[in-house]
């Protein structure tokens, strides 16, 4: 067996994971780490920012379906993850982040950059190591990349000392897991499954609603052939855009708070709700007690504690989305509901998402659907948090799964930037466009020396309105349009981008819009459009805090 | 609703703050938690007594649960179980008193462990309803100090619940 040092045990665990990409900032504590990565087979990708680089991970991990990998130093740049960490915990994304630490000897003792990031991060990831041992080492790293993958996935940290990389010992990697706490349920439970298809045949008037969960499983083919076989319509929430084409006639869209008004009628209507990787969220459910309130619901779902969680369950399926809709598709019968979709096509027809276009100015959700009509619906559309990505969410029709990459739990501000680096990365080749705001933009605008480094062809499409648009509208329809801290002085935005080296247009003009947007998807490289949009255009519908779903405004 | 878990988990550094990190996390209340090793020295043994309707506790379970280092938990009903709190409690004590606060231990049960001029220390084991009549008498004499382990509590054997089932 070959003796090597810890930081070379780390890279041969990461190869035998069939790690290709790390995402990482070098420092101090992580130079062992480093002087490995400098001659190993891995390709690193150098951020400007440790946030840039768990969101690159997390772009990576969302667009392919692999573990994302990231590695910072100890101290700042372990807290620098945090907020990283805190957004794939809420939209369960494997990540497996490394973080330097202070050698052994010293941790406990306010060492320079020392932070106990294991007790910082304990409730933002789903399980974090530190390593005490170098013998530990391989069999740590082993289980994170087991456990950040399987069950409901979500981030692992491991801490790793400085002094642990450097000492030396015997590698073989292991072969056996040793996690008797952990035993994720896979198999649908038999007879819930054929429950849950007597319930479907009944139904009258059901709906499929799907979730993250139903992209992290990879269930898109066998949901489709649920919903057009047994002729159910499908609702997707933010995270499961994609995993039903929005331009198939069967589907409502997305529901909730800026959600369509079919969407939200069909589940207030509905007497079956077919639950799938979904977890109920506040932004979905609004007020509690009349969601859903004439329907049965169907969970499916990998996590328990997720049943019953914030809605009642009347039949709870644990485990995998696709092995179980793989188990209920034989057993669901055909049936036409000729009233419900008659229902169905006449709130679709009587509400579809609409804007008023007849000003002078820019509308921002015709900048979606100008890009949407250029990359024919093929684009991976990355989103930053507010109006920007609702607009993103409501009008390009996503048919793909894992094409919609958007911060939808932590809702973090500055995700889109990063993340599009990862997501470009992990599908080369394609069209990868960064949906902006002018306030999102500015969280982590550093990472456009990251694009231009590996002259990543990301496209920043900035929706500029010189304002933090979602807090506005609230402002604006709550708080007697008090503009307190909401209205941004902003930099130049071309000579910005000009200045890491990047293409950029300003489009101020209705008519130069569509050229604009050919034109940067034109460019080999990452370029930038700086879109002035009218600053008081309000997400519509909307659902206000607290109230029913089926208490839209506007739209 | 007061209930008794019994929670098996790995000896890991940091498991009790994951415990009570998820506890005030989730928003969940907690009577008492008690923490001690089992006769395997890889796991250790919690009985954590929470607060709160069936549905709170179903939560409170499927999220421990979800803790990589908790092996198994068990929710320990009244009639299955044995339940203990121990209690040492230093009360002032005259020369003159101590035949009669000797007579109160006696008939709790509890014993003095401790003798001084001016106090005593008594050691008292049983149910938490038990200890705090206890306590409640023996403040008439001054409790100078009190500390509590709070419950342990171990699921009765096999046999003795089927038993218990049926005259239930």
């Amino acid at each position: 067996m070959a003796v090597l040092s810890g930081a070379e045990i780390l890279i041969q665990a990461l190869i035998q994971e069939n790690v290709e990409v790390i995402f990482g900032y070098p420092g101090g504590a992580v130079l062992p780490i480093y002087d490995v990565l400098y001659d190993c087979p891995l390709n690193h990708y150098l951020c400007r920012h440790e946030q840039g680089a768990i969101h690159g991970a997390d772009g990576y991990a969302r667009s392919t379906g692999k573990v994302g990998v990231c590695l910072a130093t100890s101290g700042p740049g372990s807290t620098n993850l945090v907020t990283g960490l805190a957004t794939a915990y809420m939209d369960s994304v494997p990540i497996v982040a490394f973080t330097g630490q202070v050698n052994s000897k010293m941790l406990g003792k306010d060492a320079f950059q020392e932070a106990d990031i294991k007790g910082i991060t304990l409730p933002i990831t789903k399980h974090n190591y530190l390593v005490t041992q170098i013998e530990e080492l391989a069999q740590t790293v082993k289980e994170a990349f087991y456990i950040a993958r399987t069950g409901r996935p979500g981030p692992v940290l491991i801490d790793l000392p400085k002094d642990v990389m450097t000492a030396r010992t015997e590698f073989a990697y292991p072969e056996r897991l040793d996690l008797p706490g952990y035993n994720p349920t896979y198999q649908g439970h038999a007879l819930q499954v054929r429950a849950a298809a007597t319930e479907i045949d009944q139904a009258e008037r059901p709906v499929i609603f799907a979730g993250g969960g139903s992209i992290s499983a990879n269930a898109a083919p066998e949901l489709r052939e649920l919903a057009w076989k047994a002729n159910i319509p499908v609702i997707t929430s933010l995270m499961g855009l994609g995993v039903f084409p929005e331009n198939d006639l069967l589907s409502l869209g997305m529901p909730g708070m800026h959600g369509c008004r079919s969407a939200n009628y069909a589940i207030s209507e509905a007497d079956l709700l077919i639950a799938i990787g979904v977890r109920f969220d506040d932004r979905v459910t609004g007020r509690l007690d009349s969601f859903a309130a004439k329907a049965r619901i169907i969970h499916i779902d990998i996590d328990p504690a997720e049943i019953s969680k914030n809605v009642e369950i009347a039949i709870p399926i644990v485990g995998d989305a696709k092995e179980i809709l793989k188990e209920l598709l034989p057993l669901v019968k055909g049936k036409s509901r000729e009233k419900w979709h008659k229902q169905l096509a006449e709130w679709k027809e009587k509400h579809p998402l609409k804007y008023e276009n007849n000003s002078e100015e820019i509308k921002p959700q015709q900048v979606i659907e100008e890009i949407y009509r250029q990359t024919r619906g093929e684009a991976c559309i990355v989103t930053e948090v507010g109006q920007n990505q609702m607009w993103a969410a409501q009008y390009y029709q996503y048919s793909i799964p894992r094409t919609y990459i958007s911060s939808g739990g932590l809702g973090t501000m500055g995700f889109g930037l990063p993340a599009s680096v990862g997501v470009q990365i992990g599908r080369p080749g394609e069209i990868v466009v960064n949906i902006s705001g002018d306030g999102s933009f500015q969280m982590n605008l550093q990472e456009l020396a990251t694009l231009k480094n590996y002259n990543l062809p990301v496209k920043i499409v900035i929706l500029n309105n010189s304002s933090l648009g979602m807090v506005r509208q609230w402002q604006e329809m709550f708080y007697d349009r008090r503009y307190s801290a909401t209205i941004l002085t902003n930099p130049d935005f071309i000579k910005l981008a000009e200045a890491y080296g990047i293409f950029a247009r300003r489009v101020e003009k209705k008519e130069g819009l569509a050229l604009a947007i050919e034109k940067a998807l034109q460019v080999a490289g990452p370029a930038l459009l700086d879109v002035k949009v009218a600053q008081e255009e309000n997400v519509y519908p909307m659902v206000p805090a607290g109230a029913g779903i089926k208490e839209m405004i506007g739209g | 609703m007061r209930h008794i878990l019994s929670v098996t988990v790995l000896n890991k550094p940091g498991v009790l703050a994951r415990i009570t990190g998820l506890f005030s996390r989730r928003n969940f209340n907690i009577d008492s938690l008690n923490v001690g090793e089992t006769d395997n020295p890889s796991y250790s043994k919690m009985t954590i007594v929470v607060r709160g309707d069936d549905r709170t506790l179903e939560q409170v379970k499927k999220q421990l649960h979800k803790l990589i280092n908790v092996v198994k938990i068990t929710d320990l009903e009244q009639s299955e179980m044995v339940a203990r709190d121990l209690a040492l409690i230093r009360v002032s004590c005259t020369r003159k008193q101590r035949t009669e606060i000797n007579q109160i231990a006696d008939t709790f049960r509890a014993k003095i462990v401790d003798l001084s001029n001016d106090s005593i220390i008594i050691e008292a084991t049983g149910t938490d309803n038990k200890i705090e009549a206890l306590v409640e008498i023996l403040r008439d004499f001054g409790i100078k100090d009190i500390v509590r382990t709070g419950i342990v509590a171990l699921s009765r054997g096999q046999l003795a619940e089927k038993s218990n089932k049926k005259i239930s």
